[in-house]
């Protein structure tokens, strides 16, 4: 529904105001160019995401993933000290929060789901306030590659795509962290 | 050293978790391959949004109604430190993720991927989430009623993220 209302005003709009500036020519080109774009992408980006998603099945199966979540789970049992009394719930937690460090968008959103209504059932308060933290955590990006964009970047000629790294990263950490302590003052 | 450690990162991952696979034991060749079909099914599933929106964008642009409307939004911008040519990206972010990605691949394209402000969209965009849809589905599907709490944080956290991206690039590369 949200695009529906952004692709309606984007066109109506964009019509509307190329007739009144002048631009109705330019406006013609443009959706050419736009449909020339989105070949590229398919073709550039959307390739190069395919082969991360490869790389992402293989450190799947190896056991690379578990590794990870199971590195997590001391970090993560400090920021919800509550939730991690009970097993299930914890596991499902620890194993979105893996999923997102590694941008598996797929993975992550079951697995968070999964957690949160376990804890949205659990009778405790404490636990309500841990799972506002866990939703903050999803809606924040806490991704380690960013592959999507980083396949953008190397479509587009960047001499090193991946050199935007450190920048994410404290950018990242920080808006996490925001979005944390503004939770935890909030919730009080 | 970390210059030529970001280079190499894809063969390096590519080999590493290769290696590290061979030797647990795990047909790699096909778990890639199989890998590479889900993302071919994900390309496939986002397509469709980006030759609507990238046609979309680039109208906006063409007609000059996105300079219109971010020399409405440049004060704010301005104040906060942001370059106001990413105000397409800044308003689709929380709440569309194809949508997002069509205004950065769009601003990347027209820029340059080196470019400051290549750059920073692409930070940007590596940085935050969709909001709105992860608040929507967490809301809906894990029945949180209480989320008013919930939603000025996550806002708040774009907020950072957003300033955060245009601070950090400026200091590495301006």
């Amino acid at each position: 529904m949200t695009l529906s209302v952004i692709w309606v005003v984007c066109m109506a709009g964009s019509i509307l105001y190329s007739c009144a500036a002048g631009t109705t020519a330019e406006i013609s080109a443009a959706v050419l160019e736009g449909v020339q774009s989105a070949v590229d992408f398919a073709l550039g980006a959307g390739v190069i995401m395919c082969l991360w998603c490869g790389i992402f099945e293989v450190m799947a199966r190896c056991g690379l993933t578990g590794a990870l979540t199971r590195l997590l789970r001391p970090v993560l049992r400090r920021l919800f000290p509550h939730t991690a009394r009970h097993g299930e719930v914890f596991d499902a937690l620890s194993a979105n929060v893996a999923a997102n460090l590694l941008g598996l968008g797929n993975a992550a959103t079951p697995m968070g789901i999964r957690a949160a209504s376990g804890m949205a059932a659990l009778p405790d308060r404490d636990i309500r306030r841990e799972l506002s933290l866990l939703v903050v955590l999803n809606t924040a990006s806490i991704q380690l590659l960013p592959t999507t964009i980083a396949s953008v970047r190397a479509a587009c000629g960047a001499a090193v795509p991946f050199d935007i790294l450190p920048a994410v990263w404290i950018t990242s950490v920080c808006s996490v962290a925001a979005g944390v302590l503004a939770v935890k003052v909030l919730e009080r | 050293m970390i210059r030529t450690l970001l280079t190499l990162a894809m063969p390096l991952i590519m080999g590493g978790v290769g290696l590290y696979a061979l030797g647990r034991g795990v047909d790699v060749f096909s778990a890639l391959t199989d890998g590479m079909r889900d993302g071919l099914k994900t390309l496939l599933r986002i397509f469709p949004s980006l030759l609507a929106l990238l046609p979309a964008i680039a109208m906006v642009r063409a007609s000059g109604l996105l300079d219109a409307v971010t020399g409405l939004l440049s004060p704010v911008l301005a104040v906060l430190g942001i370059p106001e040519q990413l105000a397409p990206l800044l308003l689709l972010r929380p709440l569309s993720g194809s949508g997002a990605l069509a205004a950065a691949t769009d601003l990347i394209g027209q820029y340059g991927a080196d470019s400051l402000l290549g750059r920073t969209a692409a930070v940007m965009l590596g940085s935050t989430e969709t909001t709105f849809y992860v608040l929507a589905v967490y809301f809906g599907a894990a029945g949180i009623q209480k989320g008013r709490r919930i939603l000025p944080a996550a806002l708040l956290a774009d907020l950072v993220g957003f300033v955060m991206a245009a601070q950090t690039v400026r200091c590495f590369w301006g």
